[in-house]
């Protein structure tokens, strides 16, 4: 099944990856829930290359970022729905 | 998928069945290398291992430094050894102890005799060796035969999504027909820690993991000056996606499927429970890790990869596999099995957990891994602390 920009491994997650070479700002993008093969969509706000993660609803300082339905870090600075979700951004709540 | 019974491998004197038929010289120490590469430039069919270490060290850092050393020669990848070091307590004490597999093994020192005299005397039993060994013939041994052992490098999101996964997909199909599993990666399951823990199969392999997990966490939080941010994730992960710490623990954490762990086992020690998974204590530096698993007795090692690592062992063939489209593309002549089709949803986990299944046992029959034709020949000691 082709088309799936972005997979999500949790439904309980806040983030996707982005699974083609990019995904450009104000692109609709089609993604696939692997935990329970649901689609959503979302719009992009920025460039986003492979690999990369993209915030599936807006997160605030302190929020903490769920992948694989679990802890992965937490939000330092705002960010958008849509936005790319990275170092910039999210830390670590180890070490 | 039907998965096969058997495999071609060399059974040996022990009982165990290797996945390649190497003639090894070992260098005890750091100063006997010249010697060892000398005597494997000199005969064919021989190669010499090579490493850093070896001399005034103590404590519990020798003792992982004899296991190591003692663990590479009874690997059943190994058909033989020719163990040199500069003086003959501390050989004879890495002979002795490979010798109970029952292979043929021969230790000399260079102390008196000097390099040249030494390397006549090796060359001389080195090449009894390997015409000895070159008969060898591989024949059909059960599956549960092989020991597999797993560590991913270079990750990026694409090894959480599907690489890793493609390989706990794997152990979940084969743990059942007995074979025996191992992965390790301490520092690597930070932020997994608690759920990792929680997949020991008794309370005591569990307890065995905390006690583990904790004390090379005491250890990094002791000898970090600020954090390791720097390198976990390393610059390679972030470039890949990978943000935190966290991020790469439940990725990595992927590679095990829905398996449990039967035991904690020290680093390059050999499993003693029977069939199943184990967890090792080891660096999460690749080479450092894979060598670790080789001298633990592990005959076949899956190297999940995102951003590319190129690593190999000289001992035990190092499969690579990655999801990442571009890695493939890029650097296909490192990449054993490509499993990105994952990603555009062309291939499940069940498909590509088969695709891997197959490459394994191709290779486990004598197929050359990318990294063996490449010469990738990574032996690299752990080292605990310094030496006195």
């Amino acid at each position: 099944m082709a088309g799936t920009d972005i997979i999500i491994h949790d439904e309980k997650d806040n983030v996707g990856v982005v699974v083609i070479e990019k995904i450009t700002p104000k692109q609709d993008c089609d993604c696939w829930i692997m935990e329970n093969d649901k689609s959503v969509k979302i719009q992009s706000m920025d460039e986003i290359p492979l690999g990369h993660k993209i915030a599936m609803m807006d997160l605030n300082e302190g929020d903490t970022i769920l992948k694989y339905g679990h802890d992965i870090g937490k939000v330092v600075k705002s960010i958008k729905k849509g936005e790319h979700v990275h170092v910039h951004n999210v830390k670590t709540k180890k070490w | 998928m039907e998965i096969p019974k058997t495999f071609l491998g060399y059974k040996r004197e022990d009982g165990r069945t290797g996945t390649r038929n190497h003639v090894i010289i070992l260098p005890v120490d750091d100063i006997s290398n010249a010697c060892a590469e000398a005597v494997a430039n000199n005969i064919k069919g021989t190669i010499a291992l090579p490493h850093s270490y070896g001399r005034l060290q103590f404590g519990a850092d020798l003792e992982l430094h004899f296991r190591t050393m003692i663990g590479t020669g009874k690997n059943p990848n190994v058909a033989a050894v020719i163990v040199i070091g500069i003086e003959p307590k501390w050989t004879k004490r890495i002979v002795d102890a490979i010798a109970v597999t029952g292979k043929p093994v021969e230790g000399f020192s260079i102390e008196g005799v000097g390099d040249i005299d030494t390397i006549a005397k090796v060359s001389k039993k080195a090449q009894e060796f390997s015409m000895w060994a070159s008969e060898k013939q591989r024949e059909e041994r059960p599956i549960s035969d092989l020991w597999i052992s797993v560590k991913c490098g270079e990750s990026d999101t694409t090894s959480g999504l599907a690489s890793n996964p493609t390989v706990g997909n794997l152990m979940d199909k084969l743990e059942p027909l007995g074979v025996h599993l191992c992965f390790g990666e301490t520092s690597e399951l930070t932020g997994a820690e608690t759920v990792c823990e929680r997949r020991g199969k008794t309370p005591e392999a569990q307890e065995k993991f905390r006690k583990t997990w904790s004390s090379y966490n005491d250890f990094i939080l002791k000898e970090a000056t600020n954090d390791l941010s720097e390198s976990q994730p390393t610059a390679g992960n972030i470039a890949g996606g990978l943000t935190t710490i966290e991020e790469k623990a439940f990725g990595n954490f992927q590679k095990i499927g829905s398996r449990k762990f039967i035991d904690v086992l020290e680093p390059a020690e050999e499993p003693s429970q029977g069939p199943g998974l184990y967890f090792m204590d080891t660096s999460s530096a690749a080479a450092e890790c894979v060598t670790l698993q080789a001298a633990g007795g592990f005959n076949i090692h899956l190297f999940p990869t995102g951003q590319g690592n190129i690593i190999g062992n000289p001992i035990e063939p190092v499969v690579k596999l990655t999801a990442n489209p571009l890695t493939a593309k890029t650097m296909s002549e490192h990449i054993d099995v490509d499993v990105s089709k994952i990603l555009s949803r062309e291939m499940n986990l069940d498909e590509a957990g088969d695709e891997l299944i197959k490459a394994t046992i191709r290779v486990a029959n004598g197929r050359l891994t990318c990294a063996e034709a490449l010469g990738h020949k990574e032996f690299v000691m752990t080292k605990l602390y310094r030496s006195a």
